[in-house]
């Protein structure tokens, strides 16, 4: 009993990183229909941005660990939103160009903080709590995993609060499912797009900090193999669903977790085997739209 | 058969150029775009000059030619042979991406699993069973064929982007059996060295490069005719087709799904074939071989060359490769270590300044280098335009 | 052509051309609206009536003149021409589903001072289901939220295509009574396939033939000549008689409806 619950808040702890990074690029790819494989390099700017906040004023702190949070987020916002405004709006309606364009800048920029900060990982600490266990129900979960699925749940509450109940969360959601009509409602839907990119960055960015407490460490790297389960967490949820991108990143995390316990670390597997199974069966994802 | 004709016509169609006496076939042959009235004599000085150029390819190795800047030394020596070698293999690998995004309209963020498979399958095997060479190739190809079907039978049931990150997907969960090790099979992170014991002689050993480059050069040439006989046949112009109007390729009876599938193993076999003489060449297999990496390395080369032509496939795959191990040795060079920080973090990784590169060809040169050359060249002609419109075309439809 | 702010007309089109994915669909399309009334843009299924409404407001890659109350437009993105003053109501409604139908209205209105009080009025029923996701609707309900968001605004001219297609024959009438309304004060472009619509509303037609312009006079008079009504529309307008029996109308109604189904 206590492993299962184990595995369940380290499942969910992942989960809410997944869902960190694949709220982002939902948003963006049903928007603007823009694949983002720089979002990966937003998450380790935030990482590393956040990393440097801690390394220079105390580590084990509270209030240093809230302001690398903070810090890591305004990075990720800052290098997504000059992303979009530089490079990707020049090519607009161009999809795949887009798409390149992103696949170059998450060269460069892995590229970059390999230059900067090294090819090898560096350790973090946070404030001595994180490394301290809470038991529920005889299980005794690493503290760090509640501080992500609370941040998770707190994001996610505050996107569906602007999605449905601000101007720009109205545009958002109405260009998601018809983007030609909401400009033929005399919307220019182009800063709609600077937002939803500095918004996702954000979030990655948050994700970004999260993750190195996570797993303990920050490397180029980071953003690169998280992304990569993003991916497949937006296409089980369905490209463009917010709630879908949630429920499929803990189905997912959590499908990984017990997969590699239970089946000799083959979670990996499951959870390409998982998308598989998706993909011929409700090729839309579970929320996606059917069109 | 009525099909046949239709689906030949469907991709003729934005070609607008009078042709009275082309055979729909003999049009084929054309690499779209072009007025055919330049075909006969356009397509004899091109055999011409290719006959000449692998002429001289071949004859390289027995050649004392030197280019200081490209390559390091002057060409018979091992390490230029093994350099021009790797130019050859990628360009042949960008070749068999070509096949996919430029033929198919299929954007995959998943060739290098197939590429891997032929890397490590071939390296795997001749670890293990005291079989010889070609037996053991024929081994990995049969796991390879499988493999793209299963693989490519899933992804295919989606297109456009979800395609790309479905296969990117499938790759991943490759790449992490490599980095798994499982029952030491592929050596994890420090990869596999090749076991030599059953291998021809005349492949092992730095004596022996300039055989490896022979070979390396004949899969290239191989892989340009193979390319070349797809494109042209009728999968490959009903795939063509399909990628401009899938629905008037469905409303005229034919498969668009099992032809993007035929495409999709073709060239999934290809690239493993030239990732068993990756091995060769290498002596091991590195898990770079089967990452994500590599798929967007070949398609930065497919993009820097021209979507949409072989000969921009070839071109990026050499300059791309050659490029790479230039800035590698730019890196650590004394000029740039002398360099303020500022400089020398970027100009310092050699992945920086190729993505960066990438990113302007992508906003400024669309058509890349193929298509800008040819709008220098022939300014009155619109021949450098047509490419630069087919290239967009191409990216449009992959959408 | 002196295209004065009063007497000229409202929307002038000149050598407009159109592309989707690279296949022509617009070609060399010029007519003028004028700035009173209803002009019908008339002509067989899938000859670019669609795309000409969409090429006029930027909605597909198009070159040509577009000259909107006198000031050349075709160069600004498709924001800012609705902006400048066009409602336009899309064929299939393209209500957003997946939002209420107050936010619906909410998303259109881009004046200071929007008319809700008229659509209130004009629309009774959507008054009542603003809380309901637009998805949910009846067509009918579909179309009228289309019409508000449209109507909500001040307009120079109104784009309105196919506004009774698919709709039950008593909904039809109450659409045409809409822009019959609403035409008093803007001039509309109506593209309509149900031929009794055009008759009851259009002063003017223009008629597209493969992406071209055939024949532009007179809605009346084009209509009540058979042979050409037949040669550009394919249809013949005699079952159609002059007297409008609500009979006759849904009966058209439906005749028509059938055969935008057959197509």
């Amino acid at each position: 009993m206590s492993t299962v619950v184990l595995l369940l808040f380290t499942g969910l702890g992942l989960g809410a990183l997944y869902f960190l990074v694949a709220a982002g690029l939902s948003l963006i790819y049903g928007l603007m229909g823009v694949l983002n494989f720089a979002h990966g390099a937003f998450l380790t700017l935030g990482a590393f941005t956040g990393w440097e906040i801690a390394r220079r004023t105390g580590a084990d702190s509270w209030w240093t660990f809230l302001l690398s949070l903070l810090v890591g987020a305004v990075a990720g916002a800052v290098f997504a939103a000059f992303t979009e405004f530089v490079l990707i709006r020049r090519l607009y309606r161009r999809h795949i160009e887009q798409v390149l364009i992103t696949v170059g800048l998450s060269l460069a920029a892995v590229a970059l903080f390999d230059g900067i900060w090294g090819t090898d990982a560096v350790f973090i600490q946070g404030p001595a709590w994180f490394k301290e266990t809470t038991e529920i129900l005889g299980a005794r979960i690493p503290n760090d995993r509640f501080i992500c699925i609370i941040a998770a749940v707190l994001v996610l509450l505050a996107l569906v609060f602007f999605l449905k109940n601000t101007r720009y969360g109205m545009i958002i959601r109405a260009g998601v499912e018809n983007r030609s009509m909401v400009t033929a409602l005399g919307i220019d839907v182009r800063k709609a797009f600077t937002l939803v990119f500095t918004i996702g960055g954000a979030a990655a960015g948050l994700g970004g900090v999260l993750a190195s407490h996570y797993f303990g460490y920050v490397s180029p790297l980071l953003g690169g193999s998280l992304l990569i389960f993003a991916f497949i967490v937006t296409v089980i949820g369905g490209l463009g669903s917010l709630t879908g991108a949630a429920i499929a990143a803990v189905a997912v995390a959590v499908l990984q977790q017990f997969a590699n316990f239970y089946l000799g670390g083959t979670g990996d597997f499951v959870v390409v085997l998982a998308l598989a199974l998706v993909l011929l069966f409700r090729p839309s994802g579970l929320l996606g739209r059917t069109s | 058969m009525t099909t046949e004709t239709d689906a030949t016509d469907t991709q003729e169609t934005p070609d607008k150029t009078p042709d009275p006496a082309g055979s729909p076939r003999r049009r084929a042959v054309n690499d779209g775009g072009r007025p055919p009235l330049h075909l006969t004599r356009g397509r004899m000085v091109g055999a011409a000059a290719g006959i000449a150029g692998i002429v001289l390819l071949i004859l390289l190795p027995l050649l004392n030619l030197s280019l200081p800047g490209v390559l390091p030394g002057p060409t018979y020596t091992p390490g230029s042979l093994q350099l021009l070698a790797m130019c050859m293999l990628m360009a042949a690998a960008a070749l068999t991406y070509h096949l996919l995004l430029g033929v198919a309209g299929l954007l995959s963020f998943g060739h290098a699993l197939y590429f891997g498979a032929g890397v490590y399958g071939l390296g795997i095997i001749l670890q293990n069973l005291d079989i010889p060479l070609l037996p053991a190739m024929g081994l990995t190809l049969l796991v390879v064929i499988v493999l793209a079907h299963v693989v490519g039978s899933i992804s295919l049931r989606v297109s456009g982007i979800p395609f790309a990150m479905v296969t990117l997907a499938f790759a991943q969960a490759g790449s992490v059996v490599v980095g798994r090790n499982p029952e030491g099979a592929t050596g994890g992170d420090e990869g596999l060295t090749l076991r030599t014991d059953n291998l021809p002689d005349f492949l092992v050993g730095v004596v022996n490069t300039r055989n490896l480059y022979w070979l390396a050069l004949a899969v290239l040439v191989a892989v340009f005719i193979i390319v070349t006989w797809v494109q042209s046949s009728r999968a490959g112009h009903v795939a063509a087709a399909v990628r401009e109007n899938e629905l008037r390729v469905r409303v005229l009876g034919l498969q668009p799904y099992l032809v993007k599938l035929l495409i999709f193993v073709v060239s999934a076999v290809l690239v493993s074939i030239i990732g068993m003489v990756f091995l060769l060449l290498q002596s091991g297999a590195v898990p770079r071989a089967v990452s994500a990496d590599l798929t967007i390395t070949l398609l930065v080369m497919v993009v820097l060359g021209g979507v949409g032509s072989r000969w921009g496939a070839v071109i990026g795959g050499v300059f791309y490769t050659i490029l790479d191990q230039r800035l590698t040795a730019l890196a650590n060079s004394d000029a740039i270590d002398a360099l303020p920080d500022v400089l020398r973090v970027p100009l310092s990784e050699p992945l920086f300044i190729l993505g960066t590169l990438f990113i302007l060809v992508v906003l400024f040169l669309p058509g890349g280098l193929t298509g800008t050359a040819q709008r220098l060249a022939q300014r009155r002609s619109r021949r450098g335009a047509d490419r630069v419109q087919k290239s967009r075309e191409i990216l449009e439809e992959a959408a | 052509m002196t295209a004065t702010a009063q007497a000229g007309p409202i929307l002038r089109i000149e050598g407009l051309n159109a592309h989707i994915a690279g296949q022509q669909v617009v070609e060399d399309v010029s007519f003028t609206v004028p700035a009173t009334g209803i002009t019908a843009l008339l002509g067989r299924n899938g000859v670019g009536k669609t795309s000409t409404i969409k090429a006029i407001i930027g909605l597909i890659d198009r070159s040509g003149l577009v000259e909107l109350d006198g000031v050349r437009v075709e160069k600004e993105p498709t924001y800012k021409i609705i902006r400048s003053g066009v409602g336009y109501v899309p064929e299939d409604r393209e209500v957003f589903s997946k939002l209420t139908v107050a936010e619906n209205l909410r998303l259109a209105e881009r004046d200071a001072a929007p008319r809700r009080q008229l659509v209130e009025e004009l629309f009774p029923d959507l008054l009542a289901r603003s809380g309901q996701m637009a998805g949910t609707l009846s067509g009918g309900q579909q179309q009228m939220v289309s019409l508000a968001r449209a109507l909500l605004n001040t307009n120079k001219i109104l784009l309105v295509d196919e506004p009774t297609k698919g709709l039950a024959p008593k909904i039809v009438a109450e659409v045409a009574e809409t822009l019959a309304e609403a035409a008093k004060t803007v001039p509309i472009l109506l593209v309509e396939q149900n031929l009794q619509v055009v008759r009851q509303l259009a002063a003017g037609a223009v008629v597209l033939s493969g992406g071209k312009v055939v024949h532009t006079g007179n809605a009346l008079e084009f209509l009540d000549d058979d042979g050409l009504t037949q040669r550009l529309l394919g249809v013949s307008t005699e079952a159609v008689s002059h007297e409008a029996s609500p009979h006759a109308e849904a009966r058209h109604a439906a005749a028509s409806q059938e055969k935008g189904a057959a197509l």
